[in-house]
């Protein structure tokens, strides 16, 4: 067995008071919690300080670990003394003592409360459940997809269609199993949708930027747009303004449970980025005849400096 | 392998109960209770919540027994976490534009 100095995890002295141990293990706890830290290592280094702080917090495991003695180094080989588990009544399911050869530290003091309060008694313990965010293409969250993960084993899971960025999966009893007749932990997955270079979502709708000439927007046209699905004729009417949203209905993505979002076109109006001298001489044609005023509203607006 | 029955999506269209809910968190469905007391969490029914909140919940409950955090300051972080996913995905929203 590999001894672990949980003082010095701690950073406290092995005599520190109780009240001490625990102003130092919140403060550690806050700066390493997985859910708080996005440093590297930090779940190991909290899981480190949280199994120092679960011995060193209750006094019976904490003078059982005290007899250990003192003359180990971090990590270094040692076996208790003699007649410890005796005295500590480590012992397995079975009744029998521990051999301490194979076993961890932590998980041995973790032992002590089931083997010494509750020998022989067989406590159901759920399985643990496990998170992991998961990237899906637009078209996998469309359609549905199996993805490999890898846990304690690893495992295929099925994505059904219906997922939207920042969605939730729970996938029930796909997590550790449970000891003992507990239940098997659950499987909870972050969807995190990959950027498409066409769509962006907004839930299970789809914005499309959709840019039309400017006589396709002054005219009305038939124009094709692509859909996650495949290309549809969407009907310009005449007079569109550009921001205009153009709402496909039922041509977003796919929602869990049936039905799908929308899908919302929004109009760009776009030049010629080179004008051929035909095109040239009808634009200066329109010039001329045009008596549009697309600033008209600046006219009605008080500017400073009048 | 697992089937699509035993996939459940966590979106704003569906509930979970506070059974659930407390299986899910580890919290106590008095604990729960004294979220929704707090204004930390609203039910949709009389026992029953947006299956969107569940991750927040999940973290906040993890927080709570690792820190060991009074209910008063488990509902502050929970409000806070979801403020957060709630700004994250706004945030991912307007920069995953198409140019």
């Amino acid at each position: 067995m590999k001894y672990k100095d949980y003082y010095a995890i701690l950073g406290v002295q092995r005599g520190a008071s109780a009240d001490e141990i625990k102003k130092a293990y919140r403060k550690a706890a806050q700066k390493h919690h997985p859910d708080v830290s996005k440093e590297a290592g930090a779940e190991e280094k909290f899981k480190e300080v949280a199994e120092a702080y679960q011995t060193l917090k209750d006094p019976e495991k904490r003078a059982a670990y005290d007899q250990l003695g003192t003359g180990f180094r971090e990590g270094e080989e040692f076996r208790p003394p003699p007649d410890w588990g005796e005295r500590f009544h480590f012992r397995q399911g079975n009744g029998e003592a521990f051999s301490f050869d194979d076993l961890d530290l932590g998980d041995l003091f973790e032992s002590l409360r089931g083997g010494a309060r509750q020998a022989g008694r067989q406590r159901p313990i759920p399985g643990q459940d496990y998170e992991a965010t998961i990237h899906l293409t637009l078209d996998e969250a469309h359609r549905g997809t199996e993805i490999d993960l890898a846990f304690e084993k690893p495992v295929k899971v099925r994505i059904p269609k219906g997922a939207a960025d920042g969605q939730r999966l729970r996938l029930r009893g796909q997590g550790g199993k449970g000891i003992n007749g507990g239940r098997d932990g659950d499987l909870y997955l972050n969807i995190v949708l990959h950027p498409h270079s066409l769509f962006r979502t907004s839930g299970h709708d789809l914005y499309l930027d959709l840019p039309l000439a400017p006589w396709e927007a002054a005219l009305g046209a038939t124009v094709e747009v692509p859909t996650l699905d495949g290309r549809v004729a969407l009907k310009i009417p005449p007079d569109t303004a550009a921001g205009r949203k153009l709402r496909l209905a039922r041509k977003g993505l796919a929602k869990p449970g049936g039905g799908e979002g929308d899908l919302y076109a929004v109009v760009q109006i776009v030049n010629p980025t080179v004008l051929g001298t035909r095109e040239r001489s009808l634009f200066e044609e329109l010039a001329k005849a045009s008596r549009f005023d697309p600033r008209a509203h600046f006219a009605a607006e008080k500017t400073h400096g009048d | 392998m697992a089937t699509e029955s035993e996939a459940f999506w966590l979106h704003a269209g569906a509930t979970v109960t506070i059974d659930e809910l407390s299986t899910a968190s580890g919290l106590t469905v008095m604990e729960i209770r004294e979220l929704v007391e707090y204004g930390a969490l609203t039910p949709v029914g009389e026992v029953t919540f947006s299956a969107t909140c569940v991750a927040c919940v999940r973290q906040a409950a993890r927080l709570q027994r690792d820190l060991e955090l009074e209910i008063p300051a488990l509902a502050l972080v929970l409000s806070f976490l979801e403020r957060i996913e709630t700004l994250e995905l706004e945030v991912r929203k307007l920069t995953s534009k198409p140019r």
